[in-house]
């Protein structure tokens, strides 16, 4: 059991950088950006977390994931708060978990401005591949294997790849 | 207090029905991608429909959750929009629906993100990053569509036949609407701008002088959303209180 009156700020958000994302494992709670902030009143733990997508249906399960990982570390009084605002953006992805994508195959989301405009058959965002960095590719679907990926294919390797869309 | 659980419970239901609805197409889809698609798009109403529904749940506290909500309500209770309980009909009458939809979706989400209900502006926020994505496949495969082949045109001028005539509710106020200081008849003219747009690259006529069907706001449904409730609800109903 951790102290009463012990529990570090810091020792917590250690503990939550080892929290992956079940659909993306490459890809840690905090790399992602959902954990809003982390607070400690006495013994009691309440970690804020924001939804990637409001249909994500790996929350329920990140969620319960964060708490596994705090108890199993001697941290029994814990809460998981969900917030939507502010909504979170892929520009909270950090610079690691966006490399790390980057080497798992799914191409990084590229800076917001670039895409989430209404217009129609607007060209497409210019993703570079990420398994030979040709910048010559095209989207095959805006809508991937996950809500927050679509599809696309490099016309130099071939390789179809998954890209983490802006948000 | 009850008008705003009345409203929360609009917005729920109108996502969740156009969610179910738009998951009848799993594993059916034309082609793989655009099967993934419209799945992807029901996901995210499915999301948008479990945040109003918590929200509306813990407004009314007790034993309400977002499951009684979704699954132990009858149909005259349901106050979504008619237009989102209507049959898929082809993938043409699917897409010009969710067009339809969409369209006024971004708008009244675009003036729900200042809602002064500071959750109820939360989830709409949020949802209209999604919804920006939901217009732009919509209209682009409503123009398409009916800028397409001689038969996708003829479809789609079917569509229009079969669906224009629950547009007009969209902008219709409620009281609950009124009461939570939405004005949904000022997204009219908008509306039809953006539309009469589409309508227009997609090479296809705006219908006029149609009847205008109403009711869905007040529980009051086509025979549609019966039928659709019996699957929903299927396990709950069968099974009270299943967890899983």
């Amino acid at each position: 059991m951790v102290n009463t009156g012990t529990i570090s700020s810091r020792a917590v958000w250690e503990i939550l950088e080892t929290v992956t994302d079940p659909e993306v494992p490459v890809l840690t709670i905090t790399d992602l950006g959902i954990v809003r902030d982390v607070k400690i009143d006495g013994d009691a733990i309440e970690v804020i977390i924001t939804p990637t997508y409001t249909g994500c249906p790996a929350m329920d399960m990140i969620a319960m994931n964060i708490k596994m990982a705090l108890i199993e570390k001697g941290y029994s009084s814990v809460k998981i708060t969900s917030v939507l605002s502010p909504a979170w953006t892929t520009d909270w992805m950090s610079e690691a978990g966006k490399e790390k994508l980057k080497a798992y195959g799914i191409a990084p989301p590229n800076p917001k401005q670039q895409s989430c405009r209404t217009e129609l058959f607007a060209a497409d965002e210019a993703v570079q591949c990420p398994h030979c960095d040709s910048s010559h590719t095209h989207r095959i679907s805006e809508f991937g294997s996950t809500a927050c990926k679509s599809l696309y294919q490099c016309d130099d390797c071939k390789e179809p790849f998954d890209y983490f869309k802006c948000h | 207090m009850s008008l705003l659980i009345d409203y929360t419970l609009h917005l729920a239901d109108t996502t969740l029905i156009l969610s179910q609805r738009n998951a009848e197409w799993c594993g059916h889809g034309p082609i793989l991608e655009q099967d993934i698609a419209i799945t992807n798009i029901s996901l995210d109403l499915l999301g948008q429909s479990r945040n109003f529904y918590q929200y509306a749940a813990s407004l009314m506290g007790g034993n309400a959750t977002e499951d009684s909500l979704a699954y132990l309500r009858k149909e005259r209770e349901f106050k979504n929009l008619l237009l989102t309980e209507q049959p898929n009909g082809d993938w043409g009458q699917t897409i010009l629906r969710q067009y339809l939809y969409s369209q006024f979706q971004y708008l009244l989400y675009t003036q729900l993100q200042d809602h002064k209900d500071e959750q109820v502006a939360a989830i709409a926020t949020k949802a209209l990053k999604e919804t920006t994505y939901h217009v732009r496949w919509s209209g682009e495969w409503v123009i398409r569509l009916g800028n397409g082949t001689a038969e996708s045109h003829q479809r789609m001028r079917k569509a229009t036949d079969e669906l224009w005539r629950y547009t007009g509710e969209l902008f219709v106020p409620a009281a609950y609407e009124t009461a939570a200081g939405v004005d949904v008849s000022s997204l009219k003219d908008t509306w039809s701008k953006k539309v009469n747009g589409i309508f227009e690259e997609a090479t296809l006529p705006v219908p006029s002088n149609v009847y205008q069907q109403t009711g869905g706001k007040e529980g009051k449904h086509t025979e549609h959303l019966g039928y659709i409730l019996t699957e929903l609800q299927y396990m709950q109903r069968a099974y009270p209180g299943a967890t899983w």
